[in-house]
Protein backbone atom coordinates (compact mmCIF):
# COMPACT_ATOMS: atom_id res chain seq x y z
CA UNK A 1 0.00 0.00 0.00
CA UNK A 2 1.45 3.27 -0.86
CA UNK A 3 1.56 6.26 1.10
CA UNK A 4 -0.56 8.42 -0.11
CA UNK A 5 0.90 12.14 -0.79
CA UNK A 6 -1.00 13.87 1.31
CA UNK A 7 -3.93 12.23 4.06
CA UNK A 8 -6.20 14.61 5.74
CA UNK A 9 -8.27 12.79 8.87
CA UNK A 10 -11.10 14.54 10.70
CA UNK A 11 -9.57 18.14 10.42
CA UNK A 12 -11.27 21.04 12.03
CA UNK A 13 -10.75 24.74 12.49
CA UNK A 14 -12.83 27.41 13.95
CA UNK A 15 -12.29 31.01 14.09
CA UNK A 16 -14.25 31.96 17.41
CA UNK A 17 -17.64 30.70 16.94
CA UNK A 18 -17.12 30.21 13.45
CA UNK A 19 -16.69 26.78 12.22
CA UNK A 20 -14.40 26.92 8.88
CA UNK A 21 -13.94 23.64 8.74
CA UNK A 22 -16.10 21.50 10.41
CA UNK A 23 -14.77 17.94 9.45
CA UNK A 24 -12.64 17.31 6.62
CA UNK A 25 -11.32 13.99 5.87
CA UNK A 26 -9.05 13.09 2.36
CA UNK A 27 -6.34 11.15 0.95
CA UNK A 28 -4.64 12.11 -2.23
CA UNK A 29 -2.39 9.89 -3.97
CA UNK A 30 1.20 10.97 -5.04
CA UNK A 31 1.05 11.86 -9.06
CA UNK A 32 -2.84 12.30 -8.15
CA UNK A 33 -4.54 16.36 -9.56
CA UNK A 34 -7.34 16.36 -7.10
CA UNK A 35 -9.85 19.05 -7.04
CA UNK A 36 -11.28 20.63 -3.71
CA UNK A 37 -14.42 21.87 -4.55
CA UNK A 38 -17.09 24.41 -2.75
CA UNK A 39 -18.47 27.87 -3.05
CA UNK A 40 -16.72 30.79 -1.35
CA UNK A 41 -16.86 30.08 3.07
CA UNK A 42 -16.87 26.51 2.23
CA UNK A 43 -13.82 25.97 4.22
CA UNK A 44 -12.01 25.22 1.08
CA UNK A 45 -9.01 27.74 1.54
CA UNK A 46 -8.74 26.76 5.76
CA UNK A 47 -8.23 23.29 4.66
CA UNK A 48 -5.70 23.50 3.11
CA UNK A 49 -3.80 26.30 4.73
CA UNK A 50 -3.69 23.81 7.69
CA UNK A 51 -2.84 20.93 5.74
CA UNK A 52 0.40 22.94 4.47
CA UNK A 53 1.16 24.36 8.35
CA UNK A 54 0.32 28.03 7.43
CA UNK A 55 -2.56 27.64 10.53
CA UNK A 56 -2.85 25.11 13.01
CA UNK A 57 -6.09 23.23 13.22
CA UNK A 58 -7.77 22.68 16.09
CA UNK A 59 -8.00 18.96 16.06
CA UNK A 60 -7.14 16.43 13.18
CA UNK A 61 -4.13 15.39 11.52
CA UNK A 62 -2.18 15.98 8.62
CA UNK A 63 0.42 14.07 6.57
CA UNK A 64 1.96 15.12 3.78
CA UNK A 65 4.57 12.57 2.59
CA UNK A 66 4.62 11.26 6.38
CA UNK A 67 5.75 14.35 6.96
CA UNK A 68 3.98 16.31 9.89
CA UNK A 69 3.62 20.05 8.84
CA UNK A 70 3.83 21.12 12.40
CA UNK A 71 6.59 19.05 13.38
CA UNK A 72 8.70 18.19 10.71
CA UNK A 73 8.62 22.33 9.24
CA UNK A 74 11.56 22.42 7.72
CA UNK A 75 10.83 19.51 5.94
CA UNK A 76 7.42 19.85 4.38
CA UNK A 77 8.32 23.71 3.36
CA UNK A 78 11.32 22.00 1.45
CA UNK A 79 8.89 19.51 -0.67
CA UNK A 80 5.56 21.54 -0.83
CA UNK A 81 5.25 24.42 -3.54
CA UNK A 82 2.04 26.84 -2.11
CA UNK A 83 0.59 29.40 -4.44
CA UNK A 84 -2.07 31.14 -2.43
CA UNK A 85 -5.14 33.01 -2.95
CA UNK A 86 -3.93 36.56 -2.13
CA UNK A 87 -0.37 36.87 -2.64
CA UNK A 88 1.47 40.28 -4.31
CA UNK A 89 5.39 40.92 -4.53
CA UNK A 90 7.05 43.87 -4.14
CA UNK A 91 6.09 46.48 -7.03
CA UNK A 92 9.65 47.18 -7.97
CA UNK A 93 11.20 43.66 -8.19
CA UNK A 94 11.85 42.45 -11.56
CA UNK A 95 9.95 38.94 -12.17
CA UNK A 96 13.60 37.17 -13.16
CA UNK A 97 14.62 38.81 -9.28
CA UNK A 98 12.15 37.20 -7.85
CA UNK A 99 12.16 34.39 -8.90
CA UNK A 100 15.93 34.06 -8.75
CA UNK A 101 15.47 34.91 -4.67
CA UNK A 102 12.87 32.19 -4.28
CA UNK A 103 14.99 29.32 -6.45
CA UNK A 104 17.38 30.37 -3.66
CA UNK A 105 15.34 29.18 -0.98
CA UNK A 106 15.09 25.43 -2.16
CA UNK A 107 18.04 22.36 -2.30
CA UNK A 108 17.31 21.04 -6.06
CA UNK A 109 15.51 24.15 -7.67
CA UNK A 110 13.66 24.10 -11.04
CA UNK A 111 15.57 25.96 -13.57
CA UNK A 112 14.51 29.66 -13.75
CA UNK A 113 15.11 30.12 -17.46
CA UNK A 114 12.77 27.02 -18.78
CA UNK A 115 10.03 27.32 -15.63
CA UNK A 116 9.36 30.82 -17.36
CA UNK A 117 9.34 29.86 -20.77
CA UNK A 118 7.19 27.43 -19.29
CA UNK A 119 4.93 30.22 -17.77
CA UNK A 120 5.09 32.41 -21.04
CA UNK A 121 7.13 34.84 -18.82
CA UNK A 122 10.04 34.81 -20.25
CA UNK A 123 9.55 38.49 -22.11
CA UNK A 124 8.94 39.63 -18.82
CA UNK A 125 12.16 38.66 -16.81
CA UNK A 126 13.60 42.62 -16.79
CA UNK A 127 9.94 43.87 -15.83
CA UNK A 128 9.07 44.93 -12.54
CA UNK A 129 5.84 43.56 -11.20
CA UNK A 130 3.88 46.65 -10.63
CA UNK A 131 3.43 46.68 -15.00
CA UNK A 132 2.38 42.92 -15.10
CA UNK A 133 -1.28 41.66 -15.93
CA UNK A 134 -3.41 40.13 -13.70
CA UNK A 135 -2.69 36.75 -15.87
CA UNK A 136 0.75 37.64 -15.63
CA UNK A 137 1.04 37.98 -12.14
CA UNK A 138 -0.79 34.60 -11.51
CA UNK A 139 1.61 32.49 -13.60
CA UNK A 140 4.61 34.19 -11.23
CA UNK A 141 2.56 33.16 -8.47
CA UNK A 142 2.42 29.74 -10.06
CA UNK A 143 5.88 30.06 -10.89
CA UNK A 144 7.17 30.80 -7.09
CA UNK A 145 4.99 27.47 -5.98
CA UNK A 146 6.83 25.42 -8.87
CA UNK A 147 10.23 26.96 -8.47
CA UNK A 148 11.43 24.91 -5.61
CA UNK A 149 10.40 21.23 -7.84
CA UNK A 150 7.97 20.55 -5.38
CA UNK A 151 6.80 16.77 -4.81
CA UNK A 152 3.70 18.67 -3.67
CA UNK A 153 2.00 21.55 -5.55
CA UNK A 154 -0.69 23.25 -3.54
CA UNK A 155 -2.57 25.72 -5.95
CA UNK A 156 -5.26 27.91 -4.85
CA UNK A 157 -7.59 29.69 -7.05
CA UNK A 158 -5.17 28.88 -9.78
CA UNK A 159 -6.54 30.76 -12.43
CA UNK A 160 -9.09 32.92 -11.33
CA UNK A 161 -9.04 36.49 -13.12
CA UNK A 162 -7.25 34.80 -16.17
CA UNK A 163 -8.81 35.12 -19.66
CA UNK A 164 -9.85 32.03 -21.05
CA UNK A 165 -7.11 31.77 -22.78
CA UNK A 166 -4.51 31.81 -20.42
CA UNK A 167 -6.69 29.31 -18.30
CA UNK A 168 -6.36 26.70 -20.82
CA UNK A 169 -2.93 27.36 -21.04
CA UNK A 170 -2.05 27.04 -17.79
CA UNK A 171 -4.13 23.90 -17.11
CA UNK A 172 -1.91 22.33 -19.84
CA UNK A 173 0.69 23.42 -17.33
CA UNK A 174 -0.74 21.90 -14.75
CA UNK A 175 -0.95 18.50 -16.27
CA UNK A 176 2.84 18.99 -17.79
CA UNK A 177 3.83 18.94 -14.25
CA UNK A 178 1.40 15.87 -12.94
CA UNK A 179 3.43 13.90 -15.41
CA UNK A 180 6.78 14.49 -14.13
CA UNK A 181 5.02 12.85 -10.86
CA UNK A 182 4.35 16.11 -8.78
CA UNK A 183 0.84 15.68 -6.87
CA UNK A 184 -1.53 18.77 -7.41
CA UNK A 185 -3.96 19.66 -5.10
CA UNK A 186 -5.96 22.02 -7.14
CA UNK A 187 -8.57 24.61 -4.86
CA UNK A 188 -11.02 26.17 -6.94
CA UNK A 189 -14.72 27.37 -7.78
CA UNK A 190 -14.56 26.83 -11.33
CA UNK A 191 -16.59 23.72 -12.54
CA UNK A 192 -15.29 23.60 -16.12
CA UNK A 193 -11.24 23.73 -14.54
CA UNK A 194 -11.98 20.57 -12.31
CA UNK A 195 -13.79 18.61 -14.78
CA UNK A 196 -10.94 19.08 -17.18
CA UNK A 197 -7.90 18.43 -14.65
CA UNK A 198 -8.60 16.59 -11.46
CA UNK A 199 -8.57 13.02 -11.23
CA UNK A 200 -10.91 12.88 -8.04
CA UNK A 201 -13.20 15.96 -6.74
CA UNK A 202 -13.69 16.30 -2.94
CA UNK A 203 -16.98 18.63 -2.85
CA UNK A 204 -16.40 20.58 0.15
CA UNK A 205 -19.87 22.40 1.65
CA UNK A 206 -19.91 24.22 5.01
CA UNK A 207 -16.75 22.87 5.89
CA UNK A 208 -17.82 18.73 5.50
CA UNK A 209 -16.51 16.68 2.84
CA UNK A 210 -20.61 16.65 1.23
CA UNK A 211 -18.38 13.97 -2.21
CA UNK A 212 -15.69 12.50 -3.09
CA UNK A 213 -15.29 10.75 -6.32
CA UNK A 214 -14.03 11.47 -9.64
CA UNK A 215 -15.56 14.08 -11.87
CA UNK A 216 -17.55 12.09 -13.86
CA UNK A 217 -18.77 9.78 -11.08
CA UNK A 218 -20.07 12.55 -9.15
CA UNK A 219 -22.14 13.76 -12.08
CA UNK A 220 -23.46 10.91 -12.88
CA UNK A 221 -24.61 10.40 -9.42
CA UNK A 222 -26.17 13.61 -9.73
CA UNK A 223 -28.60 12.63 -12.49
CA UNK A 224 -28.61 9.07 -11.41
CA UNK A 225 -27.12 8.26 -14.46
CA UNK A 226 -26.50 9.16 -18.19
CA UNK A 227 -29.27 9.88 -21.09
CA UNK A 228 -28.41 8.21 -24.69
CA UNK A 229 -30.85 9.58 -27.49
CA UNK A 230 -30.48 8.16 -31.31
CA UNK A 231 -32.45 7.16 -34.35
CA UNK A 232 -32.35 3.57 -35.04
CA UNK A 233 -32.32 2.51 -38.60
CA UNK A 234 -34.82 -0.20 -38.21
CA UNK A 235 -37.48 -1.32 -35.51
CA UNK A 236 -35.97 -3.34 -32.54
CA UNK A 237 -37.05 -5.08 -29.75
CA UNK A 238 -36.65 -3.26 -26.46
CA UNK A 239 -36.05 -5.66 -24.43
CA UNK A 240 -32.74 -6.03 -26.25
CA UNK A 241 -31.20 -2.76 -24.47
CA UNK A 242 -33.72 -3.27 -21.47
CA UNK A 243 -32.19 -6.46 -20.58
CA UNK A 244 -28.46 -4.81 -20.78
CA UNK A 245 -27.01 -4.21 -17.19
CA UNK A 246 -25.70 -0.77 -17.93
CA UNK A 247 -29.82 0.46 -18.85
CA UNK A 248 -32.16 1.16 -16.58
CA UNK A 249 -35.34 2.69 -18.61
CA UNK A 250 -36.00 3.19 -22.52
CA UNK A 251 -38.70 5.49 -23.87
CA UNK A 252 -39.65 6.47 -27.44
CA UNK A 253 -39.95 9.71 -28.70
CA UNK A 254 -40.90 10.28 -31.67
CA UNK A 255 -38.80 8.36 -34.02
CA UNK A 256 -35.92 8.45 -31.30
CA UNK A 257 -35.15 6.11 -28.91
CA UNK A 258 -34.13 7.49 -25.27
CA UNK A 259 -31.96 5.01 -23.27
CA UNK A 260 -30.65 5.94 -19.53
CA UNK A 261 -28.37 4.09 -17.76
CA UNK A 262 -24.85 3.79 -15.86
CA UNK A 263 -21.57 3.15 -17.02
CA UNK A 264 -19.99 2.52 -20.81
CA UNK A 265 -23.88 3.36 -21.35
CA UNK A 266 -23.05 4.18 -25.03
CA UNK A 267 -20.85 1.31 -26.03
CA UNK A 268 -23.90 -1.77 -24.54
CA UNK A 269 -25.81 0.23 -26.62
CA UNK A 270 -24.54 0.69 -29.67
CA UNK A 271 -22.86 -2.81 -29.87
CA UNK A 272 -26.43 -4.49 -28.63
CA UNK A 273 -27.87 -3.02 -31.82
CA UNK A 274 -25.15 -4.07 -33.96
CA UNK A 275 -25.20 -7.48 -33.15
CA UNK A 276 -28.73 -7.20 -34.31
CA UNK A 277 -27.97 -5.07 -37.38
CA UNK A 278 -29.42 -2.33 -36.36
CA UNK A 279 -27.45 1.36 -36.62
CA UNK A 280 -27.54 3.96 -34.71
CA UNK A 281 -28.15 7.52 -36.38
CA UNK A 282 -27.54 10.82 -34.66
CA UNK A 283 -26.60 9.72 -31.37
CA UNK A 284 -26.66 12.35 -28.59
CA UNK A 285 -25.35 11.55 -25.43
CA UNK A 286 -26.77 13.98 -22.75
CA UNK A 287 -24.53 13.80 -19.19
CA UNK A 288 -24.64 15.80 -16.41
CA UNK A 289 -22.01 17.66 -15.10
CA UNK A 290 -20.06 18.73 -11.96
CA UNK A 291 -22.31 21.63 -11.74
CA UNK A 292 -25.30 19.75 -11.24
CA UNK A 293 -23.54 17.13 -9.17
CA UNK A 294 -22.70 20.06 -7.01
CA UNK A 295 -26.24 21.34 -7.32
CA UNK A 296 -27.76 18.26 -5.87
CA UNK A 297 -25.54 17.77 -3.38
CA UNK A 298 -25.27 20.86 -2.04
CA UNK A 299 -28.52 22.74 -2.44
CA UNK A 300 -25.78 25.87 -3.67
CA UNK A 301 -24.57 27.61 -7.23
CA UNK A 302 -20.97 27.28 -7.48
CA UNK A 303 -19.94 30.94 -8.43
CA UNK A 304 -19.46 30.66 -12.33
CA UNK A 305 -17.78 34.07 -12.56
CA UNK A 306 -15.42 31.98 -14.96
CA UNK A 307 -17.66 30.62 -17.29
CA UNK A 308 -18.85 33.86 -18.08
CA UNK A 309 -15.54 34.80 -18.47
CA UNK B 1 -9.09 5.52 -13.38
CA UNK B 2 -6.98 4.30 -10.61
CA UNK B 3 -4.60 2.24 -13.45
CA UNK B 4 -3.86 5.72 -14.78
CA UNK B 5 -2.99 7.16 -11.49
CA UNK B 6 -0.50 4.49 -10.48
CA UNK B 7 0.46 4.50 -14.24
CA UNK B 8 1.50 7.92 -13.74
CA UNK B 9 2.66 7.58 -10.34
CA UNK B 10 5.30 5.25 -11.81
CA UNK B 11 6.43 8.51 -13.68
CA UNK B 12 7.13 10.27 -10.33
CA UNK B 13 10.61 11.04 -9.36
CA UNK B 14 11.78 8.11 -7.50
CA UNK B 15 10.16 8.41 -3.88
CA UNK B 16 12.76 5.55 -2.89
CA UNK B 17 15.20 8.88 -2.69
CA UNK B 18 12.62 9.32 0.03
CA UNK B 19 10.64 12.61 0.88
CA UNK B 20 13.40 13.72 3.56
CA UNK B 21 14.64 16.56 1.31
CA UNK B 22 16.62 18.37 4.28
CA UNK B 23 17.02 21.89 4.21
CA UNK B 24 19.59 24.07 2.89
CA UNK B 25 22.98 23.80 4.18
CA UNK B 26 24.78 26.68 6.23
CA UNK B 27 26.26 28.06 2.71
CA UNK B 28 23.74 28.08 0.86
CA UNK B 29 21.61 29.64 3.96
CA UNK B 30 23.97 32.22 3.67
CA UNK B 31 23.97 32.45 0.02
CA UNK B 32 20.14 32.21 -0.21
CA UNK B 33 20.18 35.31 2.84
CA UNK B 34 22.69 37.16 0.26
CA UNK B 35 19.60 37.18 -2.19
CA UNK B 36 16.83 38.39 0.16
CA UNK B 37 19.43 41.35 1.20
CA UNK B 38 20.45 41.70 -2.29
CA UNK B 39 16.70 42.48 -3.61
CA UNK B 40 15.85 44.40 -0.52
CA UNK B 41 18.94 46.70 -1.20
CA UNK B 42 17.14 47.28 -4.76
CA UNK B 43 13.78 47.78 -3.69
CA UNK B 44 15.96 50.39 -1.47
CA UNK B 45 17.97 52.28 -4.37
CA UNK B 46 14.43 52.33 -6.54
CA UNK B 47 12.13 54.39 -3.87
CA UNK B 48 15.41 55.96 -2.57
CA UNK B 49 13.09 58.80 -0.65
CA UNK B 50 13.66 57.40 3.18
CA UNK B 51 17.54 57.17 2.28
CA UNK B 52 17.49 60.14 0.63
CA UNK B 53 15.47 61.95 3.39
CA UNK B 54 17.10 60.29 5.93
CA UNK B 55 21.03 61.45 4.73
CA UNK B 56 20.38 64.63 2.72
CA UNK B 57 18.58 66.17 5.48
CA UNK B 58 20.95 65.97 8.71
CA UNK B 59 23.32 67.06 5.60
CA UNK B 60 21.60 70.43 5.03
CA UNK B 61 20.77 70.80 8.59
CA UNK B 62 24.56 70.74 9.16
CA UNK B 63 25.37 73.20 6.06
CA UNK B 64 22.75 75.71 7.81
CA UNK B 65 24.25 75.79 10.88
CA UNK B 66 27.82 76.03 9.97
CA UNK B 67 26.81 79.02 7.43
CA UNK B 68 25.22 80.63 11.00
CA UNK B 69 28.00 83.32 11.36
CA UNK B 70 27.99 83.04 15.12
CA UNK B 71 27.80 79.09 15.43
CA UNK B 72 31.60 79.07 16.09
CA UNK B 73 30.96 81.64 18.61
CA UNK B 74 31.69 79.88 22.20
CA UNK B 75 28.47 80.61 23.88
CA UNK B 76 28.70 80.40 28.20
CA UNK B 77 24.91 79.58 28.38
CA UNK B 78 25.81 76.16 26.37
CA UNK B 79 28.20 74.76 29.11
CA UNK B 80 31.22 76.67 26.93
CA UNK B 81 30.51 74.83 23.64
CA UNK B 82 29.77 76.23 20.19
CA UNK B 83 26.11 76.25 18.56
CA UNK B 84 27.96 73.83 15.88
CA UNK B 85 29.25 71.36 18.46
CA UNK B 86 25.73 71.29 20.86
CA UNK B 87 24.17 70.93 17.30
CA UNK B 88 26.35 67.87 15.70
CA UNK B 89 25.01 64.95 17.79
CA UNK B 90 21.31 66.55 17.46
CA UNK B 91 22.06 66.38 13.63
CA UNK B 92 23.58 62.94 13.72
CA UNK B 93 20.57 60.82 15.91
CA UNK B 94 18.18 63.16 13.92
CA UNK B 95 19.10 61.16 10.53
CA UNK B 96 18.93 57.64 12.65
CA UNK B 97 15.77 58.80 13.86
CA UNK B 98 14.49 59.52 10.08
CA UNK B 99 15.73 56.26 9.07
CA UNK B 100 14.19 54.25 11.83
CA UNK B 101 10.55 55.60 11.82
CA UNK B 102 10.00 55.78 8.49
CA UNK B 103 13.07 53.77 6.39
CA UNK B 104 12.69 50.44 8.26
CA UNK B 105 9.21 49.89 9.31
CA UNK B 106 7.49 51.16 5.72
CA UNK B 107 8.80 48.15 3.87
CA UNK B 108 8.20 45.93 6.48
CA UNK B 109 4.31 46.87 6.95
CA UNK B 110 3.78 46.77 3.31
CA UNK B 111 4.92 43.03 3.27
CA UNK B 112 2.60 41.69 5.78
CA UNK B 113 -0.01 43.66 4.00
CA UNK B 114 0.91 42.27 0.49
CA UNK B 115 1.10 38.98 2.15
CA UNK B 116 4.48 38.86 1.40
CA UNK B 117 5.74 37.46 4.69
CA UNK B 118 3.23 35.08 5.06
CA UNK B 119 3.84 33.90 1.21
CA UNK B 120 7.73 33.55 2.73
CA UNK B 121 6.34 31.29 5.71
CA UNK B 122 5.35 28.40 2.91
CA UNK B 123 9.00 28.45 1.95
CA UNK B 124 12.03 26.90 3.55
CA UNK B 125 13.02 30.29 4.12
CA UNK B 126 11.25 32.10 7.72
CA UNK B 127 9.51 35.35 6.47
CA UNK B 128 12.43 36.73 9.89
CA UNK B 129 14.61 37.01 7.22
CA UNK B 130 13.15 40.05 5.37
CA UNK B 131 13.15 41.57 8.74
CA UNK B 132 16.79 41.28 9.10
CA UNK B 133 17.88 41.90 5.29
CA UNK B 134 16.04 45.68 6.21
CA UNK B 135 18.30 45.78 9.40
CA UNK B 136 21.22 44.58 7.47
CA UNK B 137 20.40 47.60 4.87
CA UNK B 138 19.43 50.09 7.10
CA UNK B 139 22.22 49.61 9.72
CA UNK B 140 24.71 50.03 6.28
CA UNK B 141 22.63 53.16 5.58
CA UNK B 142 22.65 54.59 9.10
CA UNK B 143 26.66 53.99 8.91
CA UNK B 144 27.28 55.93 5.82
CA UNK B 145 24.94 58.83 6.68
CA UNK B 146 27.10 59.15 10.04
CA UNK B 147 30.03 58.97 8.56
CA UNK B 148 29.62 61.88 5.69
CA UNK B 149 27.48 64.09 8.54
CA UNK B 150 31.29 63.30 10.56
CA UNK B 151 33.66 63.43 8.03
CA UNK B 152 31.57 67.03 6.35
CA UNK B 153 31.77 68.34 9.88
CA UNK B 154 35.33 67.89 10.63
CA UNK B 155 36.64 68.94 6.43
CA UNK B 156 33.88 71.53 5.25
CA UNK B 157 32.90 72.97 9.59
CA UNK B 158 36.11 72.85 11.02
CA UNK B 159 34.95 70.65 13.98
CA UNK B 160 37.17 69.07 16.20
CA UNK B 161 37.78 65.58 16.10
CA UNK B 162 36.12 63.64 19.04
CA UNK B 163 37.86 63.20 22.45
CA UNK B 164 36.92 59.29 22.62
CA UNK B 165 36.34 57.56 18.99
CA UNK B 166 35.91 54.33 20.77
CA UNK B 167 33.09 56.33 22.84
CA UNK B 168 31.67 58.11 19.57
CA UNK B 169 31.20 54.72 18.32
CA UNK B 170 30.17 52.41 21.40
CA UNK B 171 27.50 55.84 21.56
CA UNK B 172 26.13 55.42 18.12
CA UNK B 173 26.30 52.16 17.78
CA UNK B 174 24.21 52.16 21.14
CA UNK B 175 21.80 54.52 19.38
CA UNK B 176 21.57 52.71 16.70
CA UNK B 177 20.43 49.62 18.46
CA UNK B 178 17.88 51.33 20.72
CA UNK B 179 16.25 52.75 18.02
CA UNK B 180 15.91 50.16 15.24
CA UNK B 181 14.68 48.26 18.08
CA UNK B 182 11.89 51.16 18.34
CA UNK B 183 11.09 51.22 14.57
CA UNK B 184 10.47 47.02 14.68
CA UNK B 185 8.55 48.04 17.16
CA UNK B 186 6.67 50.38 15.21
CA UNK B 187 6.56 47.72 12.23
CA UNK B 188 5.11 45.21 14.84
CA UNK B 189 2.23 47.34 16.15
CA UNK B 190 1.56 49.44 12.87
CA UNK B 191 -1.66 48.19 11.48
CA UNK B 192 -1.35 49.42 7.40
CA UNK B 193 1.68 51.45 5.44
CA UNK B 194 -0.24 54.58 6.33
CA UNK B 195 -0.17 54.34 9.90
CA UNK B 196 3.14 53.93 9.65
CA UNK B 197 3.65 57.63 8.86
CA UNK B 198 0.98 58.36 11.51
CA UNK B 199 2.74 56.80 14.21
CA UNK B 200 6.38 58.22 13.50
CA UNK B 201 5.15 61.32 12.92
CA UNK B 202 3.57 61.22 16.40
CA UNK B 203 6.56 60.09 17.79
CA UNK B 204 9.46 61.78 15.92
CA UNK B 205 8.31 65.45 17.79
CA UNK B 206 8.52 64.24 21.67
CA UNK B 207 11.60 62.06 20.51
CA UNK B 208 13.36 65.24 18.92
CA UNK B 209 12.56 67.95 21.56
CA UNK B 210 14.13 65.87 24.33
CA UNK B 211 17.31 65.36 22.21
CA UNK B 212 17.03 69.06 21.99
CA UNK B 213 16.24 70.28 18.26
CA UNK B 214 14.30 72.75 19.28
CA UNK B 215 15.87 73.60 22.91
CA UNK B 216 19.35 72.03 23.62
CA UNK B 217 19.94 69.99 26.37
CA UNK B 218 22.09 72.60 28.11
CA UNK B 219 18.95 75.37 27.98
CA UNK B 220 16.66 73.08 29.44
CA UNK B 221 15.29 73.98 33.07
CA UNK B 222 16.39 71.15 34.94
CA UNK B 223 13.14 68.73 35.03
CA UNK B 224 13.61 68.99 31.34
CA UNK B 225 16.82 67.79 31.46
CA UNK B 226 16.09 65.02 33.72
CA UNK B 227 13.60 63.54 31.57
CA UNK B 228 15.84 63.87 28.95
CA UNK B 229 17.99 61.82 29.92
CA UNK B 230 16.08 58.85 30.85
CA UNK B 231 14.32 59.12 26.52
CA UNK B 232 16.41 57.22 24.26
CA UNK B 233 17.25 60.25 21.94
CA UNK B 234 18.25 62.56 25.18
CA UNK B 235 20.51 59.40 26.20
CA UNK B 236 21.87 59.07 23.05
CA UNK B 237 22.80 63.27 22.53
CA UNK B 238 24.19 62.76 25.91
CA UNK B 239 26.51 59.97 25.23
CA UNK B 240 27.64 60.97 21.54
CA UNK B 241 28.29 64.73 23.50
CA UNK B 242 30.31 63.68 26.04
CA UNK B 243 32.66 61.61 23.29
CA UNK B 244 33.18 64.59 21.41
CA UNK B 245 34.14 66.89 23.99
CA UNK B 246 35.31 64.78 27.30
CA UNK B 247 36.29 61.35 26.32
CA UNK B 248 34.39 58.16 26.76
CA UNK B 249 30.68 58.66 27.56
CA UNK B 250 29.39 58.04 31.32
CA UNK B 251 27.89 54.46 31.96
CA UNK B 252 24.43 55.69 32.24
CA UNK B 253 23.40 57.01 28.98
CA UNK B 254 24.35 53.80 27.66
CA UNK B 255 23.04 51.49 29.75
CA UNK B 256 19.65 53.63 28.95
CA UNK B 257 20.00 52.71 25.34
CA UNK B 258 20.89 49.52 25.67
CA UNK B 259 17.95 49.10 28.15
CA UNK B 260 15.63 50.55 25.45
CA UNK B 261 17.05 48.23 22.69
CA UNK B 262 15.81 45.56 24.90
CA UNK B 263 12.20 46.44 26.12
CA UNK B 264 11.49 47.67 22.36
CA UNK B 265 13.08 45.02 21.23
CA UNK B 266 11.71 41.76 23.17
CA UNK B 267 8.06 43.96 22.36
CA UNK B 268 8.41 44.25 18.89
CA UNK B 269 9.45 40.24 18.96
CA UNK B 270 6.18 39.80 21.49
CA UNK B 271 3.42 42.24 18.92
CA UNK B 272 5.22 41.09 15.66
CA UNK B 273 2.17 39.12 13.51
CA UNK B 274 3.65 37.75 10.41
CA UNK B 275 0.19 38.38 8.61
Amino acid sequence: MELPAVQITHLRKTYGPLVAVDDVSLSVAEGEIFGILGPNGAGKTTTVECAIGLRHADSGTVSLMGLDPRTDRDKVREIVGVQLQTGAQPNKLRVGEILEEYRSFYRQPADVGELMDVLGLAAKRGDYYKTLSGGQRQRLSVALALVGQPKIAVLDEMTTGLDPQARRDTWELIEGIRDRGVTIVLVTHFMEEAERLCDRVALIDNGRVVALDTPAALAERARGGKTVRFLPSAPFDDHLLTNLPEVTGLEHVGQHVVVTGQGELVNAVILALHAVGVTARDVQLDSSNLEDAFVKLTGTHLHTEGVAA
Amino acid sequence: MNALVLARSRLAPSRRAGPQRLPLPGTARGAAFGQVVRNEARLARRSPMPVIGSIGLPVVLMIIFGEIPSSGAVVAALGGLTLFSVYLPIIMVLGLTMLTLLGLPGPLVSYRELGILRRLSTTPVPPSWLLAAQVVIQFGVAVAGLLIVNVVSVIAFGAASPKSPAGLVLSLLATIAGMFALGLLIAALAPTSGSVNAISRLALIPLMFFAGLWLPRPLMPQILQDISNFTPLGAAVQAIQASMQTGFPPARPLLVLVAYAAVFGFAARRFFRWE
